[in-house]
């Protein structure tokens, strides 16, 4: 038997296990406990343009890459609006924060590395599939489960602390993008000659006036 | 003269500012102005704010989307330098293990210090301000009183620009006409909250901002600043010209590479190197204040940071401005014979009575500010309007329970998002796919957040100290604090809360929280506000206060105090424009005194 498919056997035992104990959540291999890299320090050049994985190296394999890409895109889909979230770059944005070497990200990156080794053995038990392989009705139902905040099955409450923390990183993600920003109604960040207030109609319908005096 | 090296320092000067903030940089302006010849040391780097502010980046363009890390706590795109509330190399510590004793110190390192980052609130004192003893038993009286600071408020806002309105409110003081910019547009969020909260009995007025809503009038302010002065006149004519209006837009905090709002950087810097009389050493970190045999003090030893050698520059007067704890620290560090417990404090009060502002906080949601249209808020980058206190004569009438008052700051509107938003979280689950969209864009802005920021009473129990072993990394003994706050500040939050949720209340709103019935959960830490003063304190006598009126000391009559380490007390409105104002009056008087040959 050659290495490579010791190591596949291996992990499809890993996997059988995970099936017999889907609560097997919370320890995420060691070599995901702790992020490498240093932080930016205390001075670092704000004009420079920054991408993920400049500054400490990113943690995501590619079939976690896919899980969390098919996952960021349930929470935040496209609709007439606005664009999906992984169009935005937030499969990045949250590889780059579960890989920074600050201390709330460090406490996230166990929640969320636990949650995708569980997703990635969940897909597969459920489905046959990984996540991001299974259909959209497939991954819409897993998502309606751990999404209630005290599932009546005990062992999707880790899953369903990790989807909560999930769903934040992914709005913050999505919405500190300029195409987020618009979509949220904000139209600021542009340099003006004066500055005008509100709307003259919008001050009248709420019955408000334009002064300020006492 | 310009930016120097240790090597290329003059043999001696007329005055050595050691800081390069709100004091420091006040302090240099109006010396070099009169043809002082000044050495200012800071500790943290050279900064320029028109090359390395970024003005309109956006939150993907930074790490973890700008939030705050400990490296930043603001935020990435926050202007601070090598600070916060711990920075690398500088420890400091607390006598006390008990959080509500904890004292947090923000420093910065980098030219123009904490100015690069404050809020830009910049309210006078008013005439109880000064004299609190007089008028509640507490603490003590200034030995300066309202009209003897007004003069140099007035110049200061000429010199910085600040937006305003007089409203004509008690202890609230109005400007002459000529100080004040037009105020800006209140926002829609500001205009309901100010409607709803006249219902309940709170006044909501423009706040006063030092930010340029227009560009400053160069054809008049520089005569009534510089009276007689034709080399200063002309040299602030032509840079209250190269100071650009706001553009409306980016957050003040982020710091203002067009010079509108101020830092010491962007207003009191660039004319006083102008004069040609200004020195500047950064990376310089002062160990200790030197002295002759009459204990006068003869000049300043400092750390080269990026040498780590040792030099000493030499002048006639010593200012410091260094931030009242640090200034503090560098009294108390500098031991003689003359002056065995440290320079200035033969009265044993240098490091007593600190203060910082009392701080609480508060959020409601407005249904009524759900779903606006899209409107550009940003306005000029920070607040646009505030509550000053209000409720004196019940307060006086011994009606609160607590003796002094706070004023309220507070934000709505879309502002940048930099986070998630708020989404309802209803049924018990996370909200998530179409419908969490739709949601993010209903509730987006309907939110209001408030801040109360309160006046601290000086205590014995509130005081800081050189600690017996620690040292930081350049070998300089470092501060412990003391903390305690009294049951003042600890009601005076619990009325910050109920107040707030009453104002929710009455914007028809929900609050997120019932408020802290006693207050001793809501209070934040001291030094959470960065307003930190006292320990330096001036006063009437020489054995019960540290410096004369003219923030002179009085046991070492060249060296003086310019920045907040002189306070008596911590009025709640915010600290910077009265530092601001005091060090021009000090430095006037250093002017003078050098003039009669008394110095």
């Amino acid at each position: 038997m050659d290495r490579r498919l010791a190591i596949k056997w291996m992990m499809a035992a890993g996997a059988g296990a995970m099936l017999a104990r889907p609560l097997a959540f919370g320890a995420p291999d060691a070599a995901a406990a702790q992020p490498g890299g240093k932080g930016y320090g205390t001075d670092p050049d704000l004009m420079k343009p920054y991408k993920p994985g400049d500054l400490w190296p990113l943690t995501f394999t590619d079939a976690q890459r896919r899980d969390v890409a098919a996952l960021c895109d349930i929470i935040v889909p496209a609709d007439g609006q606005s664009p999906a979230a992984s169009t935005l770059g937030v499969t990045d944005f949250i590889d780059e924060w579960v890989s920074a070497p600050y201390p709330n990200n460090v406490a996230d990156r166990k929640t969320i590395m636990a949650g995708l080794a569980w997703l990635a053995a969940e897909g597969p038990r459920r489905f046959g599939a990984a996540f991001a392989d299974a259909t959209d009705a497939q991954r819409l139902s897993l998502c309606e489960e751990i999404s209630l905040e005290a599932p009546e099955n005990s062992q999707l409450e880790l899953p369903s602390k990790f989807f909560r923390r999930f769903r934040n990183l992914t709005t913050t993600g999505f919405y500190t993008t300029p195409v987020g920003m618009k979509d949220l109604g904000y139209v600021g960040n542009v340099p003006s000659a004066t500055f005008d207030g509100p709307p003259a109609d919008l001050v009248a319908k709420l019955g408000l006036t334009d002064e300020v005096k006492w | 003269m310009a930016f120097v090296t240790p090597s290329t320092t003059a043999e001696k000067y007329d005055v050595i500012v050691v800081g390069s903030g709100a004091a420091g940089g006040q302090a240099a302006y109006t010396l070099t102005m009169d043809g002082a010849r000044v050495l200012m040391i800071e500790a943290g780097r050279n900064y320029d704010p028109r090359s390395e502010t970024p003005m309109f980046q956006t939150p993907d363009q930074a790490p973890l989307r700008g939030g705050g890390t400990p490296d930043k706590p603001f935020g990435y795109y926050d202007a601070t330098v090598d600070g916060g509330w711990t920075v690398p190399g500088e420890p400091y510590t607390n006598a006390s293990e008990e959080n509500e004793r904890q004292f947090k110190w923000w420093r910065a390192r980098m030219l123009g210090g904490r100015t690069n980052h404050w809020a830009r609130h910049a309210l006078r004192n008013g005439p109880y301000d000064f004299k609190p003893y007089s008028r509640d038993g507490l603490g003590f009286d200034w030995p300066v009183s309202y009209d003897d600071v007004a003069p140099y408020y007035d110049k200061v806002e000429m010199l910085i620009g600040v937006y305003g309105q007089n409203d004509g409110l008690e202890n609230t003081p109005d400007s002459p006409d000529g100080c004040l910019l037009p105020p800006p547009k209140a926002r829609i969020g500001e205009l309901l909250a100010r409607q709803r909260g006249r219902t309940i009995g709170i006044p909501v007025i423009p706040i006063h901002r030092a930010v340029l809503s227009k560009p400053l009038d160069h054809t008049t302010i520089p005569a009534k600043l510089h009276p007689g002065n034709a080399k200063a006149q002309r040299i602030i004519t032509e840079d209250m010209q190269n100071r650009a209006a706001c553009f409306w837009a980016t957050s003040c905090g982020r710091g203002c590479a067009i010079r509108a709002n101020y830092q010491s950087t962007t207003v009191h810097i660039p004319p006083a190197l102008e004069t040609g009389n200004l020195d500047v050493i950064t990376n310089g970190m002062v160990r200790e204040i030197t002295v002759d045999g009459a204990g006068k003090a003869t000049g300043v030893t400092y750390i080269d940071k990026t040498t780590r050698m040792e030099h000493y520059a030499a002048a006639r007067v010593v200012v410091l401005a260094a931030g009242a704890c640090e200034s503090v620290r560098l009294m108390l560090n500098s031991k003689s014979a003359r002056h065995p417990a440290g320079i200035g404090n033969a009265s044993g009060l240098v490091g007593k009575y600190i203060m910082d502002t009392v701080g609480a906080n508060w959020g409601g949601q407005i249904p009524l500010l759900e779903n606006l249209p899209p409107h550009n808020e940003d306005g000029a980058g920070g607040l646009h309007v505030y509550a000053p206190w209000w409720l004196y004569k019940e307060q006086l009438a011994g009606k609160l329970g607590f003796a002094r008052g706070y004023h309220v700051e507070f934000g709505t509107g879309k502002g940048m998002p930099g986070y998630a938003p708020y989404v309802p979280d209803t049924g018990g689950k996370t909200s998530f796919g179409p419908r969490m969209k739709e949601d993010a864009r209903r509730y987006y802005g309907s939110h209001i957040g408030f801040s109360g920021r309160g006046e601290m009473i000086p205590n014995k129990d509130s005081f800081c100290e050189i600690d017996p072993t620690v040292v930081d990394a350049w070998g300089i003994p470092v501060l412990r604090f003391n903390w305690k706050w009294s049951q003042h500040e600890i009601r005076q939050v619990a009325h910050m809360q109920r107040t707030f949720a009453a104002w929710v209340e009455a914007m028809g709103g929900k609050n997120a929280k019932t408020p802290d019935p006693d207050g001793t959960k809501a209070i934040e830490n001291g030094g959470f506000v960065i307003h930190e003063v006292g320990g330096a304190m001036m006063g009437f006598s020489e054995g019960a206060s540290v410096t004369n009126s003219w923030a002179q000391a009085w046991d070492a009559r060249n060296v003086f105090v310019a920045d907040g380490g002189v306070f008596v007390s911590n009025a709640d409105k915010n600290p910077t424009l009265t530092i601001m104002a005091l060090a021009w009056r000090t430095a006037d008087r250093i002017l003078d005194e050098m003039r009669r040959g008394n110095l």
